[in-house]
């Protein structure tokens, strides 16, 4: 059976003449889960949430309904809840579209999580380049107020929630959490160490905060529409909801596609959805889910036991779309931003250009990160432009491990990550391209770096 | 904090209307500093780019020293302490992008707007840049024109893009418009 979507998120911005004001999203059923929930109490949302097993959908998957359990609520300081929309990582770009098309569900689901975690005070840190986006949401939210959905005495139940819009810089490292958080407080976006500064209980000005992604914001109004068991019938066990697929580079159809958690395969979303490779070539290798997870190859086979004692043995194009089969893999779900490499592209260039990124926007706190990735940078691109040795290639795999669980953000593992997993699959063909250069013999024409 | 060659010069005074949102931008905030980023984005619309003077306002506004708003306006990308041409042109330079012909399209680009990568061109019209990812990764390559979003911008049509870009120089409602489906403010 081919794959099939299920736009529950992108349901009504697929619609023709869908409009971004309020009126569009009310005829649409707009706000009626915000009614849901404030009938609730907060803690019953949280239980709904919890319940649904939703897991957050900026890249760690983890699950939303336990991090609000970790939300200090002894300290008698205010709460606060963050929304994370700093979409940076490279091949993801699903939020740009909640944002652009559909700003409502977003803040739907922002007034119901902030009642349920009870702050008085949201943010919603947008990349500094969405500039219309950041319009768009601010003419959004003052509709919002105007019809009692956000500001002063929501939906007349007394409680008032205040939702700002903050514009980043263009920084990558804004988008971890406690970069996330001290960028917001007005400085340089240096990310926190944790412990002690575990956002959830010190967070935004030492303040228990909660911060959310995007898309999670959106997933939790269709948490209360459903009602958090029925909403967990969506998906798979363990993995509940839809995720969005960002599919982009070499494939015929590139764009983005919303499954069910599971019901489809890398497979099915490769060749059904997107058409499959251009014509004449093959696909060669994906990044399944964002820069930062670790890259598959065509023909490899993924071996091993699930969580639940089922023994698999996949081909690249077997494995489900869901977070626990591909984690078992070896990569992550991540964002679900899916980079398509095919035939036609050297390795050694698409490393080189990832290694550039990371080396870019490394925040340069922690020396590991800071040197490891420009080392990275350098070496990879010594050998894109004919001065690479052959010990460059473990030279590349010594360097990351130098890095990854040595930083104080995660930053390290995104910039080690690509180059533990990209060296051991195409080893073969980075030592190639080395010789190719040493013995001047024509090299591939698409210039990645 | 160094001289830089544009701050030699005399810098205009920020417009009234611009030193008029200062106070509403800060009582957003629960602590002044938050509003750091929002005031720095407020006066390079204004000006273009963040001069000295306009970091000693910001530091004074929200209670910091100017240094700790040198410390912001040298981390992040998108803050420039000097002038930039009439339109800034970013291509995406990140994977997926590059993937999709972003190197071609940079180096033709290069010839049909006279301008190198990283600088402006003579006649100050463009300012060419690679940035990292700008999250728009399924319609590479993408070209960020001050506050509009250009999609599938192929290498081969370097030269019409540029063409089109000379266009807007005449169009000062460009990438001020609402997004409207079908438009290039559509998507960013």
């Amino acid at each position: 059976m081919p794959a099939v979507e299920r736009p529950l998120i992108y349901a009504n911005l697929r619609k023709p003449g869908y409009t971004v004001d309020i009126d569009c999203y009310l005829r649409n059923g707009g706000y009626e889960a915000l009614k849901k929930a404030v009938a609730l109490k907060p803690e019953e949302v949280c239980k709904e949430v919890e319940v649904s097993g939703l897991r957050g959908r900026g890249g760690a998957g983890f699950p939303t309904g336990m991090k609000w359990k970790f939300l200090d609520r002894k300290s008698g300081k205010p709460a606060y809840l963050v929304v994370n929309a700093d979409e940076s990582e490279p091949g993801t770009y699903k939020d740009r579209q909640l944002i652009y098309k559909d700003p409502h569900q977003m803040l739907e689901g922002i007034a119901i999580t902030a009642w349920a975690i009870q702050a008085k005070q949201a943010f919603i840190y947008i990349r500094g380049e969405f500039i219309h986006g950041a319009k768009i949401l601010e003419r959004a939210i003052a509709e919002a107020k105007a019809k009692g959905f956000l500001g002063q005495n929501i939906l007349g139940s007394g409680y008032s929630c205040e939702v700002v819009i903050h514009r980043g810089g263009g920084c990558y490292v804004c988008g971890e959490e406690t970069g996330l958080i001290e960028s917001l407080e007005g400085k340089r976006g240096y990310p926190r160490i944790k412990p002690p500064y575990f956002p959830a209980v010190l967070g935004l000005y030492n303040c228990p905060t909660i911060v959310n992604n995007a898309e999670t914001m959106a997933q939790v109004k269709h948490v209360l529409a459903f009602g958090g068991a029925e909403f967990a019938k969506i998906g798979i066990p363990g993995d509940s909801g839809t995720h969005i697929w960002g599919v982009s580079g070499l494939v015929k159809r590139p764009g983005l596609y919303e499954i069910e958690a599971g019901k489809a395969t890398f497979g099915e979303l490769l060749y059904d959805l997107c058409g499959g490779p251009l014509d004449g070539r093959k696909i060669k290798a994906i990044i399944p889910g964002g820069s930062s997870t670790k890259i598959l190859k065509v023909g490899e086979r993924f071996k091993g036991k699930l969580a639940n004692g089922t023994e698999f043995d996949w081909a690249l194009e077997d494995i489900p779309l869901d977070s626990n089969s591909i984690a078992a893999c070896g990569t992550g779900l991540g964002t679900g931003g899916t980079i398509v490499i095919d035939d036609s592209v050297e390795m050694i260039q698409a490393l080189s250009n990832l290694n550039a990124f990371y080396a870019h926007e490394t925040c340069g706190q922690c020396t590991p990160c800071r040197e490891g990735s420009l080392w990275l940078s350098r070496v990879s691109k010594r050998i894109t432009t004919g001065g690479g040795l052959e010990t460059d290639v473990p030279l590349l795999l010594d360097i990351a491990n130098q890095v990854a669980g040595r930083t104080i953000c995660a930053h390290g593992e995104a910039v080690a990550w690509p180059v533990q997993s990209a060296v051991p699959k195409f080893k073969d063909e980075y030592l190639e391209s080395i010789r190719k250069r040493q013995q001047g013999e024509a090299v591939p024409t698409l210039k990645l770096i | 904090m160094h001289e830089s060659p544009s701050s030699s010069a005399p810098a205009r005074a920020l417009k009234p209307e611009t030193l008029a949102q200062a106070p509403a931008i800060i009582a957003q905030y629960p602590q002044k500093r938050s509003a750091t980023m929002p005031l720095l984005h407020l006066v390079q619309e204004d000006r273009g780019h963040i001069t000295k003077e306009d970091m000693a306002w910001v530091a004074e506004l929200v209670g910091v020293t100017p240094m700790q708003v040198l410390e912001v306006v040298t981390f992040y990308p998108m803050y420039r302490q000097s002038p930039i041409g009439r339109r800034h042109v970013r291509v995406c330079r990140t994977l997926s992008c590059a993937l999709r012909g972003s190197y071609a399209l940079m180096e033709n680009l290069e010839k049909s707007l006279n301008c190198k990568r990283g600088e402006t061109s003579p006649d100050g019209d463009f300012t060419l840049e690679f940035v990292e990812c700008i999250a728009d990764c399924g319609c590479g390559p993408v070209v960020h024109v001050d506050a509009s979003m250009h999609e599938n911008v192929k290498p081969e049509d370097a030269g019409k893009f540029a063409a089109q870009l000379k266009a807007t120089l005449k169009d000062p409602s460009y990438g001020l418009n609402p997004p409207v489906p079908g438009t290039p403010e559509w998507n960013g």
